[in-house]
């Protein structure tokens, strides 16, 4: 089993595991049972996770939008924390693999009489499960998923961790709408808001510095803590793609080829680290004056669910330059393509040779 | 390993011709012909027989490309998967006479996966299939209306097409294996 155990919960500084050298055209597998998070992943798996999107697209856009790729795997959805967008899509993902799909939401389950992770982690394997797609708060909490159970985890969100499949879809979504084509190298791409909370902003980080993105962190200095250290330990490592960590709004914005605001996260704000929402939006909220900053041909991208008028101006979220309902449908075939390989590393999916 | 030749470009070439003929000698016309090639060398072989056709026929078929990878019965027998190459069917099946082309018959797995796959894009009236190499070895019901070459061949060995498309030149061969772990083939 090669599991891969975080040295801590994101503002650590994990292992650079990450290629910095796309363009490579040699045929990659897909080489993890698990998907936990990015670090571990190499650019050419993420390239190799775009293609299989864009056959899983393919899919999508049949009049039978199902294959039998995954008939007779079972796929257990178990999420301790709310969602809408990332639960219902890996459903439907799965669904349209033709695999059998069971949902557990921890509030309605036995976790409420106190079974612990590892306890329901053993009772969905002897259920029959194949894979299983966690959300957890507690960051870590798929690792240790994954050393209790014999077959796939796939990390839907835990904590401020990680939430790989979103960095995924983001960067799908960036590489299908870029004005002048999918090639990341050198566009500045901004992260824009509480930085601190978003498990979205740190597996983004993994991903679009492997795509050698000039990457940029803005938000309050209080939302940005532990990000400097993180880029300079980065930019201590020959040829891997660095960040850039700032206060500075207009710094940030100027000349933009794509704008990410982050959820402000109120549920994990512990005292102290913001005035008010009024001052945040204030001073941080992504509007249309502020979006004129950035190249005209801007992309707005948002992880959802959106505060509008917080983090995000209205007429900006449905400004023609927002890709986010993209996002979202992108993360159903993002997801189609994540399943497919992680079945085929776990030995659940089709070999090359035969008649 | 060894290899040697069984095919030459040019016995390829005729073959092609061959089959394009009795494709549509059997269809009595072109009329609601429509070519799918298995990725990936069947997609080339499609395209030239359409190519034959179109300069005996002067009728230019739709030609189309089928990856039969998410249809494959064969689940959890290997630990890997092949990179998805696409499906392209750009042009309604229902009432079409579908050609299956691909460059090797062996067990008809592959074949079982693609008719499964073709039914969800439409209700073909017919489906027939054009092969270039036909190995024998069949584990399914199954076999082809238009045959380039019949090669009695063991399972130890592999049959290997190579098309100029997709590999430099036109030429087939077959190899013994000894000893050694089979790569994947197409077929």
């Amino acid at each position: 089993m090669s599991l891969a155990v975080p040295d801590g919960t994101g503002i650590d500084l994990p292992p650079v595991v990450a290629s910095s050298a796309p363009g490579n055209s040699a045929p990659v597998r897909w080489g993890h049972r698990h998907l936990l998070d990015l670090d571990v992943v190499s650019w050419p798996e993420i390239e190799l996770v775009m293609q299989t999107t864009d056959a899983m697209r393919e899919v999508l856009a049949r009049p039978i939008a199902k294959v039998p790729v995954l008939r007779g795997t079972g796929v257990t959805i178990l999420f301790y924390e709310a969602s809408t967008r990332t639960r219902v899509s890996f459903e439907v993902a799965a669904k349209n693999l033709s695999a059998d799909v069971v949902n557990i939401a921890a509030a309605t389950s036995s976790v409420t009489k106190g079974e612990s992770l590892v306890d329901t982690i053993r009772t969905v394997e002897a259920l029959g499960a194949d894979m299983i797609v966690i959300r957890h708060g507690t960051s870590g909490a798929p690792y240790l998923a994954a050393e209790h159970f014999g077959g796939s985890i796939l990390n839907g969100g835990d904590g401020w961790h990680a939430h790989p499949s979103q960095a995924l879809l983001d960067l799908y979504t960036i590489r299908g709408n870029l004005p002048g084509g999918p090639d990341l190298h050198g566009r500045k791409v901004v992260i824009l808001g509480d930085v601190l909370h978003s498990r979205v902003a740190r597996s983004n980080i993994w991903s679009l510095t492997a795509a050698g993105a000039d990457l940029w962190l803005c938000g309050p200095s209080t939302l940005l803590r532990g990000f400097e250290r993180w880029a300079a330990s980065l930019a201590e490592v020959p040829g891997h793609g660095r960040f850039t960590v700032t206060a500075d709004l207009n710094a940030a914005l100027r000349d933009a080829d794509v704008v990410m605001a982050l959820r402000l996260q109120r549920e994990r704000m512990s005292g102290g680290l913001l005035p008010s929402l009024r001052e945040y939006a204030a001073r941080f909220g992504l509007t249309l004056d502020r979006l004129a900053l950035a190249r005209p041909d801007v992309l707005v991208m948002h992880p959802g669910p959106m505060n509008e008028g917080v983090e995000i101006a209205p007429e900006v979220a449905v400004d023609p330059r927002s890709v986010i309902t993209d996002q979202v449908t992108n993360g159903v075939a993002v997801r189609m393509a994540l399943l497919y390989l992680l079945a085929g590393a776990a030995g659940k999916a089709p070999e090359a040779s035969g008649g | 390993m060894t290899g040697r030749q069984i095919m030459t470009a040019d016995e390829i070439r005729r073959a092609t011709i061959r089959i394009s003929h009795e494709i549509v000698e059997k269809q009595a016309g072109t009329a609601g012909l429509a070519l799918v090639g298995i990725q990936r060398r069947g997609v080339p072989l499609a395209r030239r027989i359409a190519e034959a056709i179109a300069e005996h026929e002067g009728v230019t078929l739709p030609v189309g490309a089928l990856d039969i990878t998410f249809y494959r019965d064969d689940l959890s027998l290997v630990a890997q998967q092949p990179l998805v190459k696409g499906t392209d069917l750009p042009f309604d099946l229902n009432g079409a006479t579908v050609v299956l082309v691909d460059d090797v018959l062996y067990t008809g797995r592959t074949i079982r996966a693609a008719m499964d796959a073709l039914v969800d894009f439409g209700r073909p009236q017919a489906i027939r299939l054009a092969v270039l190499i036909d190995r024998g070895h069949r584990e399914l019901p199954i076999r082809a209306d238009h045959v380039g070459k019949n090669v009695p061949t063991s399972r130890e060995e592999i049959v290997r097409v190579h098309l100029a498309e997709t590999d430099g030149e036109d030429g087939v061969d077959i190899e013994r294996l000894v000893g050694a772990v089979a790569e994947p083939v197409a077929g």
